[in-house]
């Protein structure tokens, strides 16, 4: 096989992206949300595309290699893996990966050849992640795609101690009914996700230069308040949720390069 | 379902039914995790065995040794002096403490954020789940933690309760508090068997006890071999049940298992192919039936080599020093013995991130799991250091901390999948 055609698959909990390389050319990627059916949205993002291999991760990651087993070969990897070699391979020399997804955050810390020192990930609880903003946005009623930029809005800081999101909501209730600005509910709330991935940051490290990726890296009021409150100008990848989809797609490309196939 | 037990078990007040859902739950779970395994020493039938009659045979035993007027003294702890407990003809076991069990009658009386080993032990004794517990003479508790210290006292209106006081630094006058600590618990021990611990029935008592420890540091020794001869998961279970079983019986199956191990050993047979990543487990003890992590590990590609924990090298590493003569220096030796535990109680605790980081070079380990459950301040708390020491090493380490539930289980294969692919590459 000359140039194989390989299928990067982030199974996400809130989305699914796909890139598929040729020869180590991006020649195709798409995205669509995992809804509560997950294979059929992996079905759909594959339809007439024919591939050689399958790299699949994210959380989703074994379900479609079971449910593809002897169609199509497919290997798994985690998300560390997948994100590791997306972010080195989209900006090489980067030495701390953070990702907010869905539902969980992680913090990465590469050596200069791209290889995992260290990493950490959220415990079991969302708190801290996208799911948080997704909620607390429904709650002041702004979409969720605006609400980094309506919390930049805000005149004053204020501090939402709460990290669980049931409890965060009732404080966010409780500062309406005083009489708050939302935007600076929203700002709050921000601050919140900000604090909690900081001191993420400090056990795992936080040596430049910085990659943001993940859903959450498209949300300008958090990626303001990393830079502020780490003091280094952040790297936020044209597409930040394609990270581990690219990651996945290369590890199957180094597959058939290095003949482990 | 009927068993030749249930009239034992009946006897012995346990909720029939609950009991009968536990052991249910217990199989299957052994199933899945035990007898899924490939390449498996014949020796483990023995394990097998006993763990299929660890409510039943074993039990049995019990009963007819106290029918024969032994006494059956149970601890949590392996600052338990267990010496003294054999030299007077007292039968010493570990009580269960490592499955969800009766959660809901524990949390009437223990805070939420409890840590899992000491909710359990409450939740199977209210839930009248453990049919340890309810043939004991005395439990003997202990101070390690403030969480057992303080549910010790709630415990003790359940059932008979002596509690050892444990130091928590090892100066001269650390080991006065512990020497006096553990002549007021052979008094104790002197008195509810009537018997007198004498000199030989001591010096009997360690040589036994030292057997065990020896057979089971044969075994850690063996296992270091490339590629690995067996299955962390299986010496975990070895050490767990060597809290149960009869110390000479054990004792002699895990020589026997050993023998068998050596001849894999020069086979260079492994239980899983040579370039295998090789990882230690370090932190809180893991009481049967807590399989979950070591599964997880060993279902992500690696191996794992060794159990720096309670249920592992800490109850084994050192052994009681034989030579003394009288009862006051066999005592001495025991004395000094155990304050050699390098637990997480004691501050500073700098043997352990030696100890920690020695292990990880004898048995080859590309990287530590450190197990901390959840709540449990010294191991969590310790973790850092430990990371530390380990970092110095360049030994990558990777902190969980976790409980009895199954529901974290694919966020922790995701995590440990990570570390196996990052120590790999």
């Amino acid at each position: 096989m000359d140039k194989p055609i390989i299928a990067g698959i982030d199974i996400g909990s809130r989305s699914i992206e796909l890139v598929v390389l040729q020869g180590g050319q991006r020649t195709h990627e798409a995205k669509v949300p995992t809804t509560f059916d997950p294979l059929g949205q992996c079905r759909r993002i594959l339809e007439g595309k024919p591939v050689d291999r399958i790299v699949s991760t994210g959380y989703g990651r074994k379900l479609l290699a079971d449910f593809l087993n002897g169609e199509v070969p497919v290997t798994t990897i985690t998300e560390i893996q997948a994100y590791a070699r997306g972010a080195h391979h989209l900006h090489p020399g980067v030495r701390t990966i953070l990702d907010i997804g869905g539902q969980d955050t992680k913090v990465i810390s590469l050596h200069e050849t791209g290889k995992v020192a260290k990493f950490e990930m959220n415990d079991r609880c969302a708190a801290g992640t996208g799911k948080f903003l997704e909620f607390m946005a429904a709650a002041l009623q702004i979409p969720i795609e605006d609400f980094g930029t309506f919390a930049l809005g805000a005149d004053r800081r204020i501090k939402i101690s709460s990290m669980c999101t049931v409890f965060a909501e009732s404080e966010a209730t409780s500062l309406v009914a005083r009489g708050e600005r939302p935007e600076n509910i929203a700002l709050g709330l921000h601050l919140a996700i900000v604090q909690r991935t900081l001191s993420m940051l400090g056990r795992v490290g936080k040596e430049p230069p910085l990659l943001f990726a993940g859903g959450v890296a498209h949300n300008p009021c958090i990626r303001a308040l990393i830079e502020e409150e780490t003091g280094l100008a952040i790297v936020v990848p044209e597409n930040p949720d394609m990270v581990g989809a690219v990651g996945a797609a290369l590890y199957g490309t180094d597959m058939y390069l290095s003949g482990n196939v | 379902m009927a068993t030749p037990h249930d009239e034992m078990w009946e006897k012995l007040n346990l909720d029939l039914e609950g009991h009968a859902g536990l052991l249910e739950v217990l199989g299957k779970f052994y199933g899945d995790i035990y007898m899924s395994q490939s390449g498996r020493l014949k020796g483990m039938e023995y394990l097998d065995f006993v763990l299929s009659e660890v409510h039943g045979l074993r039990i049995k035993e019990l009963q007819d040794a106290k029918a024969q007027g032994k006494k059956i003294i149970g601890t949590f702890c392996v600052f338990v002096p267990e010496e003294i407990v054999l030299a007077a003809n007292a039968v010493q076991v570990g009580l269960c403490a490592g499955a969800e069990a009766g959660t809901e009658s524990a949390e009437k009386i223990l805070p939420r954020n409890t840590c899992a080993l000491i909710k359990s032990f409450v939740g199977f004794k209210l839930s009248r789940l453990c049919p340890y517990i309810e043939s004991c003479d005395l439990v003997v508790g202990e101070t390690t933690c403030d969480g057992k210290k303080k549910a010790y006292e709630i415990f003790e209106e359940y059932t008979p309760v002596y509690v050892m006081e444990i130091p928590q630094m090892k100066n001269a006058c650390d080991r006065d508090l512990w020497k006096s600590e553990v002549y007021r618990f052979k008094d104790k021990i002197e008195e509810i068997t009537g018997r007198k611990i004498t000199a030989q029935s001591l010096k009997e008592a360690i040589q036994t006890l030292n057997a065990r420890r020896r057979a089971l540091q044969r075994l850690n020794t063996l296992r270091a071999a490339v590629p690995t001869p067996i299955s962390g998961r299986d010496v975990l279970l070895i050490n767990q049940v060597s809290f149960y079983d009869d110390p000479v019986r054990f004792t002699a199956s895990i020589n026997k298992l050993c023998d068998e191990i050596e001849t894999r050993v020069k086979a260079k047979e492994g239980v899983v192919p040579e370039g295998t990543p090789r990882l230690m487990l370090s932190g809180c003890p893991m009481a049967i039936p807590n399989w979950k992590l070591p599964f997880v590990i060993e279902s992500s590609g690696a191996v794992v080599v060794g159990e720096e924990s309670c249920i592992g090298t800490r109850n084994i590493r050192d052994l009681v020093e034989e030579k003394g003569e009288t009862v006051e220096e066999l005592l001495d030796a025991v004395i000094d013995r155990y304050m050699r535990i390098d637990c997480a109680c004691f501050t500073p605790n700098t043997e352990r991130m030696e100890h920690i980081v020695s292990m990880a070079k004898e048995l080859k380990a590309q990287g530590v799991i450190h197990f901390a459950l959840n709540f449990c301040q010294p191991y969590t708390i310790e973790a850092f250091k430990v990371n530390r020491a380990l970092d110095q090493a360049q030994i990558p380490m990777l902190s969980i901390e976790t409980d009895y539930s199954m529901e974290d289980v694919e966020q922790l294969k995701t995590r440990v999948e990570a570390f196996v692919e990052m120590v790999k590459n």
